[in-house]
């Protein structure tokens, strides 16, 4: 019998699960939609109709398919503009969990590995980040590099850091008393290898999980920034902007305002089923028998 | 078939079975066991041998998906298959009680010494015992002073944690005669412990079955101890038994190869610096059961017959038996 | 035959570990190795024989080179690691190698066997890619597996093949000496058996030292040249092994043989076991640390600290060595 590979007893164990395949599936579909925004939505995202203002979805009277969804205060076509929003919203999710990710591996790997005065100093830092509550905190930094999309992903970026750091820095105390560990030690293996080379990879398994967590709480951050005013700037069809600039169409014109936040719901709930089925397929211990 | 009605455990055909009625992952594969009042017998095998599993079938404490099932497994003469839930449940801790390998995994880590004797007195106490606390506490001095604890009321209010692992497994020991057990179930209770605390705990063991007629399925791996503690052997592998007998008449002459092959690897049994004869070969899987004999792909005396034909369980002269086409004769 | 200085040479090793004082706790030092001395020569398996808390596993530290000892010197070919610089180790510590104890913790479950023996190659940079792998085919041969286990993760071995996975790579390097930590304790009989035979072919063919580290003296008994009994941080006995099994001298010996069971033991009642257990490693006592579990300690044993006392090839750390059993 051929022993399986290592990414084939994942999938079996991860396919187990229907929520996990769905969050799965709904994952993939948005990554398709998102990159292929401009084949797919039927008009820009920032062109005006202004004859179609506050047009009404196709199932309602008033609507037509052109406009499926429906038009915003400005006859921008709202399913277009969602679409567009999901290449943003990923975009969004990649960059700020990729900075925080890297930057709390490190983090966590020298604090864990080094322990002492290191592991004091970092850890401290981040107590302090986690004391702050962390929308307060993004709107902070954001206050300090000026509003925009890109310094939102900054601040999102440095809002999950202390997270991953925890993370990190607990596995690494785990794996590093471990008895392969020693064993590369005792083959000659400095610290940076040590940490990098060996100790890094076994601990990748929860951190894995807490980045798909952490691209919802990013699309989220990044919806609440912009729903600030502080993210993403007007005409970019970013979600949490396009749901500020509806509030005062709640009651005459909903869908203005659900479109944009069914998009978050579903988005946040898709990385949400994925990441749960990623830590369930990951942890040996929570894995179901074979029936 | 005489000789049998007074042991105080019989055990007839029992299976155990993992994985799914399609695909049956035997664990223990038709075993046979008898032990009679006051008797140690030990259960010798290797890892994968069913030998835990066995014991924890006697006690009720196979889960579902497993699938248990036996001609008759009998404590004292009533049949358990045949009891109710709570009845079986009554049984545990009182008629039969089992220790394990690791005290300190054993022993809840949460509560002190005297809280853990305390309940057990509370559930497999007599009546006396049940009703007053004051009585569980004099039991519970006395039990520990039984287990050779020195101190012992200081050592009621201790966490199992401030134990060491051989005052632990004392404790263990003490937890488990509460109920005054007629058979005593001892999962290598020694094998977690040093050397000199070994000897003490298994001397322990056979004081107390001396003072209290008390029977003892003691499961291990290591030869020696069954050789110098036990009444009887089993040795059992991949889920069947290869040979029953006492010791040490069992090591003096084994009939079974495998018997033999565990002697010859066994560092001690030949002279010092002396290399040692092993087994070519791995146990086999749960799911890899070769057709006749469990043994046969790694047996050097192994033949047609034995690839064809499992054997069964043949009778030789008194309480010895042994499972092979070709027994080995006495040298 | 023993022309030459030894391989490791031992002198009043110590290693002590402090707690952190704080204004509500006693500065306390854990003397978990207290003045250890022994040689290895080379080709030549020296096993250290105690139980928990003795200090055999700071000793594999201190060898090994992973820890600093306290005091004492050490010396690997004549030249002192103890004291030497973080330059003078790494030069030195291809010479020694380690098996560990637990199979199933050794070896890192994300790379193949491959891999996992190319790995101290890679981290010396020795050879290339290509003659790494050669010389990882070679291993793999030479402890009983075969060239496909070469891509293969080790989770998918047996105990017994995970730890000659372990003892081929501790090879790769050609260690002159290999200490390895109960390297059979967690494995089966006669999975033991043979990973014992496997050890000493190796040493025949590659005239490695072992520094073996044991608990079951019978164990020890088939593989040893010397033995060093331990307890409490301290060596109380030591020699070759014929000597030391044939008239143990050491009433802790001579308790650690009678507790051990042995298949030609018929009744356990019939030996004189130990009471009591070993005492706590940070108690400072004066005098022997092994009087309060004596049979035949006497006033002076809980003042004087027992001399080293010599009879022929074998030193005793006790009062009355000299005596007659």
């Amino acid at each position: 019998m051929v022993p399986a590979s290592r990414l084939a007893e994942f999938w079996r164990a991860f396919a187990q699960s229907r929520g996990a395949l769905t969050g799965l599936a709904l994952v993939v579909a948005l990554v398709a939609l998102a990159l292929g925004a401009d084949v797919v939505a039927p008009h820009s995202p920032i062109e005006q109709f202004r004859d179609f203002t506050l047009a009404p979805p196709f199932w309602d009277n008033g609507g037509s398919l052109r406009f499926a969804l429906g038009t915003d205060a400005v006859g921008r076509d709202i399913l277009s503009r969602l679409i567009h929003g999901t290449r943003l919203s990923l975009l969004i999710g990649t960059i700020s969990v990729s900075i925080s990710l890297t930057l709390g591996c490190i983090l966590g790997l020298f604090a864990g590995y080094f322990r002492g005065l290191v592991d004091t100093a970092i850890m401290r830092l981040m107590d302090v980040m986690l004391a702050l509550p962390s929308l307060l905190l993004a709107i902070a930094v954001v206050a300090i590099l000026g509003p925009g999309l890109i310094n939102a992903m900054y601040a999102i970026a440095i809002v999950l850091l202390p997270h991953y750091v925890r993370l990190m820095r607990a596995a690494v105390i785990a794996e590093a008393g471990r008895e392969y560990v020693t064993s590369s030690r005792i083959a000659g293996a400095g610290a940076l290898r040590l940490m990098f080379s060996t100790i890094l990879p076994n601990c990748a398994a929860p951190l894995i999980v807490q980045a798909t967590l952490g691209f919802s709480n990013a699309i989220l951050d990044a919806a609440a920034l912009g729903f600030l005013g502080l993210g993403a700037q007007p005409p970019t069809p970013e979600w949490g902007a396009m749901l500020a600039s509806a509030l005062e169409f709640i009651q005459r014109a909903p869908w203005v305002v659900t479109s944009p936040g069914l998009a978050i719901l579903v988005t946040v709930l898709a990385f949400n089923l994925t990441g749960d089925g990623l830590r369930d397929a990951l942890d040996p211990k929570l894995r179901r028998s074979a029936a | 078939m005489s000789g049998k009605c007074d042991a105080l455990v019989e055990i007839r055909d029992l299976r155990v079975d993992f994985g799914t009625p399609a695909l049956p992952l035997p664990a223990v594969d038709g075993i046979d066991l008898s032990i009679g009042a006051g008797e140690i017998v030990a259960l010798v095998g290797e890892s994968g041998s069913g030998k835990s599993v066995t014991a924890l079938a006697l006690m009720g404490l196979v889960d579902v998906p497993a699938r248990v099932a036996a001609q008759r497994i009998a404590f004292a003469g009533r049949d358990l298959l045949q009891m109710r839930a709570a009845e079986r449940r009554a049984l545990a801790g009182r008629g039969i009680a089992m220790i394990f390998q690791d005290p300190h995994a054993s022993l809840d880590p949460c509560y002190t010494v005297g809280n853990q004797l305390d309940e057990a007195l509370r559930f497999h106490g007599n009546a006396q015992e049940r009703a007053s606390k004051t009585v569980r506490r004099e039991r519970s001095l006395a039990l520990l002073g039984e287990v050779e604890i020195a101190d012992a009321a200081a050592r009621l209010r201790s966490y199992p944690h401030q134990l060491s692992g051989g005052m632990a497994q004392r404790v263990m020991i003490a937890i488990a005669l509460a109920g005054r057990p007629r058979l005593l179930i001892a999962d290598e209770p020694t094998t977690a412990l040093d050397v000199t605390v070994q000897a003490q705990v298994l001397a322990l063991l056979m004081r107390v079955r001396d003072e209290r007629a008390m029977a003892i399925l003691l499961i291990t791996h290591d030869l020696a101890v069954v050789a110098e503690t036990a009444d009887r052997a089993v040795v059992m592998y991949a889920g069947q038994v290869m040979e029953t007998g006492t010791v040490p008449a069992l090591f003096d002459a084994p009939r079974h190869p495998y018997t033999r092959a565990l002697l010859d690897a066994s560092p001690g049994h030949g002279a010092a610096r002396e290399r040692l004869r092993t087994i070519p070969g791995v146990v086999p899987g749960a799911a890899h059961r070769p057709p006749g004999c469990l043994l046969a792909p790694r047996c050097a005396f192994a033949a047609e017959r034995c690839t064809a034909e499992r054997p069964a369980m043949r009778r030789i002269a008194g309480q010895a038996s042994v499972r092979c086409h070709f027994a080995l004769t006495a040298e | 035959m023993n022309a030459g200085p030894p391989l490791l040479e031992a002198r009043e090793l110590a290693r002590h570990y402090r707690f952190p004082g704080g204004p509500l706790k006693r500065r306390d030092a854990v003397r978990a190795l207290d003045g250890v001395s022994f040689t290895l020569r080379e080709g030549r398996t020296l096993a250290v024989v105690g139980e928990s808390g003795c200090g055999k596993s700071t000793l594999a530290r201190q060898v090994t080179m992973i820890e600093t000892p306290t005091s004492g010197t050490l010396l690997l070919d004549g030249r002192d690691v103890a004291h030497a610089d973080a330059a003078l180790r790494r030069k030195l510590r291809p010479q020694v190698q380690m098996v560990f104890q637990n199979p199933y913790a050794s070896l890192n479950p994300r790379r193949t066997v491959g891999a996992l023996l190319e790995e101290p190659l890679v981290i010396q940079r020795r050879g290339s890619a290509a003659q790494r792998r050669e010389a990882a085919l070679a291993m793999l041969a030479r402890v009983g597996l075969r060239p496909e286990h070469y891509a293969r993760y080790p989770h998918m071995f047996s105990g017994g093949q995970r730890q000659r996975i372990a003892v081929a790579r501790a090879l790769m390097l050609n260690p002159r000496l290999v200490v390895a930590d109960e390297p059979i304790a967690a494995l089966d009989v006669s999975t033991q058996a043979q990973v014992l035979n496997l050890l000493a072919d190796l040493q025949q063919q590659l005239r490695v030292a072992y520094l073996f580290i044991a608990h079951d003296l019978q164990v020890v008994r088939l593989i040893a040249d010397d033995v060093m009994v331990m307890y409490l941080g301290k060596a109380v006995e030591q020699g070759p092994a014929d000597a030391i099994f044939g008239d143990p001298r050491h009433p802790y010996t001579q308790a650690l043989l009678a507790s051990t069971p042995s298949l030609a033991r018929r009744r356990a009642n019939a030996r004189a076991i130990p009471p009591g257990e070993a005492a706590s490693l940070t108690a400072a006592l004066a005098g022997c640390a092994f009087r309060s579990r004596c049979p035949r300690a006497i006033a002076r044993c809980a003042v004087e600290a027992p001399p080293v006392v010599t009879i022929g090839a074998v030193r005793v750390a006790c009062i009355r060595a000299s005596e007659p059993a």
